[in-house]
């Protein structure tokens, strides 16, 4: 039944519409639609967009791992190549920074009146179609360090309901400090 | 109606909704959550506009075909959905120079969209260098356990607080 669904491209297309609506509305009350509280989440004085990954990140393991283990959707993880993720994660955070905002809210922002969130969003057009462009030559340095989808429970050979008890307690605990705190 | 009109909820309902939409998307849609792609699309959907269907042709097209697909819409619904939520709770607001980057940069609107267009080129060249955002790698990979996405997430945040450290926090 699902497999059906999936292929309605119609479909598709308007459930992701919705998604995207309810995703940007939780954004945006979640204050992560907002330069100010972004930067300072990046400068360590307010933790609120932690918090929001943090749970979101909680909820949604959880729930994934319940999914593929009893219906049809598997996991589909990004190829794990260490040198783009590390040199692009880099690129990707002063990026971060200078904005103040990141793909998702940056459209956000452009949603709430942002005006420079526009001026963003026209640069990661730009930034992104430049990687395109230039991907030919980079397809090396793509692939020398391309170990393909390997998750945690497969590196470590543990079971995945291990690592989502033990990543749940870890952030819970680092969620908990920081209340305690006063972040 | 307080919970619709109050302009920030508690950053663990937001989290957790989040979640629920992480779930929703991959159950109703095979799918995961992420935004950065549908920035790569849309310049290879201008290009093509420009220079024709050799386009298609280019390696990182071809993997990433150029038209309006799930995530596209999904970032199109973004817009909207905080168009809506910031409607509804009265924060919407045209915005040209944000707070904290007046208090280091100054309010000319000119320099602070400059500086937005340059942190997006950024943002959207290490995107796609790291293969995702912080909704396909920081959250949607995470959830996965994918090893590659736990990597991101971090290297993100550690490039994220140097580089707003160095240029917002006075070091």
């Amino acid at each position: 039944m699902l497999e059906g669904f999936y292929k309605d491209k119609k479909k598709q297309l308007f459930l992701g519409f919705l998604i995207g609506v309810t995703f940007g509305f939780l954004l945006d009350r979640g204050g992560a639609t907002d330069f100010n509280i972004i930067v300072n989440q990046l400068l360590l004085k307010d933790f609120r967009v932690l918090k929001i990954i943090f749970t979101a990140v909680i909820t949604g393991m959880i729930g994934v791992h319940l999914i593929v283990k009893y219906l049809p959707p598997e996991l589909q993880p990004k190829p794990y190549r260490w040198k783009p993720i590390v040199i692009g994660g880099l690129i990707f955070g002063a990026g971060f920074a200078i904005l103040g905002l990141c793909p998702g809210t940056a459209a956000g922002a452009m949603g709430t009146g942002a005006v420079h969130a526009l001026f963003g969003v026209i640069g990661m057009i730009v930034g992104a179609g430049l990687f395109a462009s230039i991907y030919p030559r980079m397809m090396g340095f793509m692939s020398e360090s391309d170990r393909g989808s390997v998750t945690i429970p497969r590196l470590l050979g543990i079971n995945a309901w291990w690592v989502v008890l033990i990543i749940s307690i870890v952030l819970f605990v680092i969620m908990y400090v920081l209340e305690i705190y006063g972040f | 109606m307080g919970l619709l009109t109050s302009q920030l909820w508690s950053p663990y309902v937001v989290g957790i909704g989040i979640g629920i939409l992480v779930w929703l998307s991959f159950l109703l849609s095979n799918k995961a959550i992420g935004c950065s792609t549908a920035y790569a699309r849309t310049f290879g959907m201008v290009e093509r506009s420009f220079r024709g269907e050799k386009v298609d042709q280019k390696p990182y097209y071809k993997k990433f075909v150029p038209k309006i697909d799930w995530e596209w819409m999904l970032v199109l619904g973004v817009v909207v959905g905080a168009f809506i939520s910031s409607i509804i709770s009265g924060s919407f607001r045209i915005e040209t120079v944000p707070t904290v980057w007046e208090n280091t940069f100054g309010s000319s609107a000119v320099l602070r969209f400059f500086g937005a267009f340059t942190g997006g080129l950024l943002l959207g060249f290490g995107a796609r260098m790291a293969g995702g955002c912080t909704s396909g790698h920081g959250i949607s990979g995470t959830s996965q356990l994918s090893v590659g996405s736990w990597l991101a997430f971090v290297f993100f945040f550690i490039g994220g607080i140097i580089t707003a450290l160095l240029i917002y926090g006075g070091i």
